[in-house]
């Protein structure tokens, strides 16, 4: 009786099964290294905006306060954006015919909304809550990037889960003096390694992993 | 199905707590009640969807590849939209609080609302207000829900086709025009009570320029018995308040002051009087006679069911034994020696309390019984002391019923020509020999403002769609006449009007605006020069000051009641009219979370039933879900029959409110409607009717046998004086060890204790529960299979003799266990605990094995079996609380503690650097409890209240002998020491 199968066959054989199993693994790093890339966490990706606003130019270059804007980081949840008027508490003065800002002076004279794209934008069953994380000592920077140096805004980080409890979990590595949590260009005067485990113990902060504290 | 490896600590007896008669009647039979329960019969329903296994599977296939396609998308991009101007005061994310109230023909309901970015989500009660003092009842808690309802009239009707405001106005102006030539001789004007002192001026104005015109007000459940007993009494009609914290025996003749928006106040009240610690040696003590069953008789230390000729009997003995003289021919009313004994009992009891004892009488209740009981009231010394009288509280009184019934008259002689109804629904629920549906058929023209089509809307030529209370402007009187201001939350939704708008056009005032003829009656009554500090503080406050009634002394001009209309032999079965828990005289039938809400002592959802007492169910070979026809003098109505422990024999109860038959597609159709018995001459209960057994049997979906907890010793009873007595910890099955992991609990531990004694099972907290943390409801059929979502259930058991049985209830959320059960059978981690000792739920994680349900003891997790919550429609989606999460289909969710209160509170104090206080988070149950019977807090916290009552005698854990370790725990229900009065049931144990 003749070989049914060829002796290649053996080696086939062995190639397939092993490279089945590096096919599914291959997929699967795919997936998660997908779900982990910009595409799909939009991090670095500049965002279009009615108005082309500069935070770059308006920080570093102004040097106006975070809070002139967002008025109720330090007491609320959302850190909130600034109404039509607050634009025009300046430009009504100054490039008062630019017409880049005649969005901004429609809506003025209409009462109307400024439709922005939100930048940063957490899923909606997780809660997040600015005014405890600046208490707290955790600084713009650390979670919004350099945005003094953001031309057009951009998400710095990919706001995954995984990316929050990297802080929640270690909060000493980038914990901050309460005091500088506005200042975009803070660095500790002595080693992190120092500074952290003192203000984490100095200001109470419990670091929290449990579910409820961000999903409810 | 008992748990052999685990015994309960006081294992069942013939003795213990029932939940239904199936149930005690399986126990006497030595079976096993879950084998027979009605609710396993009743619920065919497994899936309302059927599916072939191949189906099945294909199903299963096709959506995992779905999910997986659905999963490589990314988040879509959201726009953030900024203010032109920001407002004042408003912190987006923040809600902010308004005081505004709601209205009723009792009294209003002063209310706080909550509002996040301008929409109402959760009513709260307004602590400055007399009748809410920080409470609710169910109804204003469902009043989001009302407003938000996508079912609500939207656009202005002429015969059913669209129209608008300015077509209105140009046929109904011209309308009055006409009727000012004639004085208004054929103009008429309908309205529920009148409470708002605005409308009645209005209307008041409105007559003296219509001097021929009429204003006839009419609410079915009205104060018409009581007004007439009070003119008899004093000859002037007033209103009388009990003060239950200095009264020590109260005797209730079919008074159910208990429930609904009235009853807030006096469950506050009440509750006080009977909270039982450690300390306590005595306790108000509660007598009730009744036809009916009633959250008042169940919270009643001793009861007495008897049916209403009987009931009228009692209570000329007991006035009788009081030295209150009846007329010579009030003699003759007939009393068993059995309910002489009681009657003569309690009479000794309120005797022995004089001047801190008191007698309500029910507004269902005839005239000479009213009378009489002021009569009894001033025997007893109560005048001053326990009861105090005021002014009523609508702005007009009259009699009703007889007002109405003039009304009828002239709309059947054609007199009217224009017809105004200002709200209310009179073709459904007038009494049914008016035949107003003829008579108001007849009008001319008929203009009808209503919140909702109606029955009445239907007949109308011009539908105007009302405003909701929560978006216009107006004003309201309480009980004992403060004056709130009524302030809308939320711009019109729809193009509404408010009655006072409608009824400035009559008045030629057309475009004048709710809030400047509200202002400017207010302004006009001002004395000041500062009305502008004066209006701003009350509308802040909720309540204007220095408007509520001062006292009416009252002298006793008649105390010898003639009681001989009473004296007619009842003949036949006897019958009671009742409003109803959920749908109160049917203006809440389309209120799907009221009529999801299980009614507080049948348990029933989603219908009526005409209830009837357990022998009379024997002799007529009646059981539960018979369908029979009831019938008197010639109106008949099929009905099913609930069988209702405690009822009064002899004598069945028609829940009205029901029987819609133009209620939008949630009310149309439940239930059966028993309005058509609703007579002049027998208002509230009757005799002479009939029960014809049918042969068929309906479906209810009822509650009371959903989540078993396998009928342990679950709810303890105690009596005052004794609390030490028995321990109520019972030792645990297998000692402390156990295979968790020991945890420590050594920061901020939250806990809830609920007192059983002062729990009265209102449903304000379920209701409450279901807004705050935007439950959804499920349907009727859902609700038989078992699959109710409801986070907090209150469970009822019965006591004792199945004829007049003591009435046990227990609110059930989640139990917060230390070692939970659910949380080691879940695969993938979905529910963990906090290091508050929080049960936590994750939704996200959620994968739907339901496991966690199947191993929780207690039996409160909800699976969302379907896509209950409507994510589709617009209006819905204003309700919900934006700081909970939306549960899609296939998740599990349960009782969270209110963690969104929890983090809100958490999260401000962490701000401030310091832990969050003992008492400083309030749940939702908790906040809306009229009784207060729910405490939560941090039970590490010794200055804790809630610390304290863990630390009370008769605090007890459910299940404890299981070591969960729960975190939600009671306080035992107590009894007040007994009279001499009838043998003490066996609650000491």
């Amino acid at each position: 009786m003749a070989q049914i199968f060829h002796p290649s066959t053996n080696t086939l054989s062995k190639v397939s099964i092993f490279g089945g199993v590096f096919f599914v693994l291959g997929g699967l790093w795919l997936a998660s290294a997908l779900n982990r890339s910009s595409y799909v966490t939009q991090a670095g990706v500049v965002r279009a905006q009615p108005v082309a606003f500069g935070h770059k130019h308006h920080v570093a270059g102004l040097g106006i306060d975070c809070r002139y804007c967002h008025t109720s980081v330090e007491e609320a949840a959302f850190a909130g954006i600034p109404s039509t008027k607050t634009c025009m508490t300046c430009h009504s003065q100054i490039w008062t015919e630019a017409p880049m800002l005649e969005p901004v002076r429609a809506a003025f004279r209409a009462d109307a909304s400024i439709a922005w794209t939100r930048v940063h934008d957490l899923p909606d069953f997780a809660y997040f809550d600015h005014s405890l994380h600046l208490a707290k000592g955790i600084g713009c920077v650390s979670c919004h990037g350099q945005v003094d140096q953001m031309p057009l805004a951009w998400r710095e980080h990919s706001l995954n889960m995984e990316w929050c409890l990297s802080c929640h979990r270690e909060p000493e590595r980038y914990v901050r003096p309460p005091s500088e949590v506005f200042n975009m260009n803070y660095a500790p005067e002595r080693p992190q390694i120092e500074v952290g485990p003192e203000l984490v113990r100095e200001l109470h902060i419990k670091g929290r992993t449990n579910c409820s504290a961000c999903h409810r | 199905m008992s748990h052999p490896s685990h015994p309960s600590a006081a294992p069942i007896g013939p003795d213990s707590p029932w939940r239904s008669l199936e149930e005690i009647e399986a126990r006497a039979s030595g079976g096993e009640a879950s084998d027979t329960p009605l609710a396993v019969e009743a619920n065919p329903v497994i899936s309302s969807v059927e599916l072939a296994r191949r189906d099945f599977l294909r199903a299963v296939g096709a959506s995992l590849a779905v999910a997986g396609a659905a999963a490589c998308t990314r988040q879509p991009d959201e726009k953030i939209h900024a203010w032109g101007a920001s407002p004042e005061a408003l912190i987006p994310g923040k809600p902010l609080y308004f005081a505004t109230a709601m209205p009723w023909a009792s009294g209003a309901l002063g209310l706080l609302v909550e509002s996040h970015m301008g929409r109402p989500t959760k009513v709260e009660g307004n602590p400055e207000h007399p009748a809410s003092r920080g409470a609710t009842d169910a109804f204003a808690q469902a009043a989001v829900l009302e407003l938000y309802d996508p079912t609500r009239a939207q656009l202005m009707r002429r015969n059913g086709a669209i129209s608008t405001w300015s077509g209105f106005l140009d046929e109904f102006r011209p309308a009055v025009e006409a009727q000012r030539a004639r004085a208004g001789a054929g103009m008429r004007i309908l309205t529920p009570t009148v409470v708002s002192p605005t409308l009645h001026a209005q209307l008041t104005g409105v007559l003296k320029e219509f001097p021929r015109a009429a204003w006839v007000q009419w609410s079915p459940h009205n104060r018409d018995a009581a007004r007439a007993g009070a003119l008899s009494a004093f000859g002037a009609d007033v209103v009388a308040h009990a003060a239950f914290e200095r009264t020590k025996v109260v005797l209730s003749l079919d008074d159910d002051f208990l429930a609904g928006p009235s009853g807030v106040r006096a469950t506050r009240e009440f509750a006080a009087a009977r909270r039982a610690r450690r300390a306590t040696t005595s306790m108000l003590r509660l007598y009730a006679v009744e036809s009916s069953i009633s959250i008042t008789g169940a919270a009643a230390d001793d009861r007495l069911p008897v049916r209403p000729s009987v009931l009228a009997a009692v209570a000329a003995r007991v006035a009788a034994k009081l030295g209150v003289a009846t007329s010579a021919s009030s003699g003759a009313l007939p009393l068993a020696p059995e309910h002489e004994r009681w009657a003569d009992a309690v009479a000794a009891d309120l005797a022995a309390n004089r001047g801190q004892s008191v007698v309500l009488v029910g507004a269902e209740q005839p005239a000479e019984i009213h009378a009489l009981a002021h009569a009894m009231n001033h025997a007893l010394g109560a005048v001053g002391k326990t009861v105090r009288y005021t002014e009523p509280t609508e702005c007009a009184s009259s009699d009703q019923s007889e007002a109405l019934r003039a009304l009828a008259g002239e709309l059947q002689a054609g007199r009217v020509e224009l017809l105004i109804v200002l709200e209310g629904n009179p073709v459904y629920d007038a009494p049914a020999e008016l035949a107003f549906r003829d008579a108001f058929a007849k009008a001319g023209l008929r203009v009808t403002l209503s919140l909702f089509d109606n029955e009445t809307t239907e007949l109308s030529h011009w539908h105007v769609p009302a405003t909701h209370f929560l978006e216009s402007w107006s004003d309201a009187r309480a009980f004992d006449g403060t004056v709130s201001i009524v302030q809308p939350l939320i711009a019109p939704l729809y193009d509404g009007r408010s009655a006072h708008e409608l009824l400035a056009v009559v008045a030629g005032k057309a475009g004048a605006k709710a809030y400047d003829l509200v202002r400017a009656h207010w302004q006009a009554q001002h004395e000041d020069d500062d009305f502008e500090t004066y209006w701003k503080r009350s509308l802040h406050d909720g309540v204007l000051a220095g408007r509520g009634f001062s006292n009416r002394s009252v002298a006793l001009s008649n105390a010898a009641p003639d009681l001989a209309r009473l004296a007619a032999t009842a003949e036949g079965l006897e019958y009671v009219l009742r409003t109803d828990p959920a749908t109160f005289d049917g203006r809440f039938a389309a209120n799907a979370w009221l009529q999801e809400c299980p009614r507080p002592l049948t348990k029933l959802t989603w219908d009526n039933a005409l209830l009837i007492g357990v022998a009379t169910a024997k002799r007529l070979a009646l059981s539960s879900g018979d369908r029979v026809e009831f019938s008197i003098e010639g109106a008949s109505v099929e009905a099913p029959v609930w069988v209702a422990p405690g009822h009064a024999e002899e004598c069945v109860t028609l829940p009205l409110g029901y029987g819609r038959k133009s209620a939008g597609p949630i009310g149309t159709g439940v239930g059966f409607d028993a309005y058509p018995f609703v007579r002049r001459a027998a208002r509230w209960s009757g005799s002479g009717a009939t029960l014809r057994k049918l042969g068929r049997r309906h479906t209810f979906a009822v509650t009371q046998e959903h989540h078993d907890m396998e009928r342990r010793d679950l709810v303890r009873t105690l009596r005052l004086g004794a609390l030490d007595a028995a321990p109520l910890h019972p030792a645990l099955a297998h000692g402390e060890t156990s295979m968790y992991p020991p945890v420590k609990y050594d920061g901020v531990a939250f806990g809830m204790v609920i007192d059983l004694n002062t729990c009265v099972g209102c449903n304000a907290c379920v209701i409450a529960c279901q807004s705050e943390n935007s439950i959804p409801v499920v349907g009727k059929e859902e609700v038989a299979a078992g699959r109710e979502m409801h986070w907090l259930r209150i469970d009822r058991y019965y006591e004792g003799e199945p004829s007049n049985p003591r009435v046990l209830l227990q609110p059930v959320p989640c139990m917060h266990c230390e070692n939970a059960p659910c949380e080691v059978v879940c695969p993938v981690g979905a529910t963990t605990h906090s290091p508050e000792g929080l049960n936590e739920m994750t939704y996200n994680r959620c994968v739907g094995t339901r496991y966690c349900s199947n191993n929780c003891p207690y039996k409160v997790r909800r699976f969302n079996f379907f896509a209950y919550a409507d994510l589709e429609t617009e209006s819905l989606k204003l309700q919900r609380n934006p700081d909970v999460s939306v549960r899609t289909r296939g998740v599990m969710e349960k009782c969270s503690y209110c963690v969104q209160r929890i983090q809100e509170k958490r999260i401000g104090a962490r701000r401030e650097g310091r832990d969050v206080g003992g008492d400083e988070i309030v749940t939702a149950c908790q906040q809306v409890c009229p009784a207060q019977a729910i405490t939560f807090g941090d039970i590490n916290n010794a200055s804790s209240a809630v610390a304290k009552l863990r630390a009370e005698p008769h605090h007890y854990g459910l299940l404890e002998e299981l070591n969960t370790k729960p975190r939600t725990t009671y306080l035992a229900k107590v009894s007040a020491p007994r009279s001499e009065l009838s043998p003490p049931p066996g609650d000491a144990r």
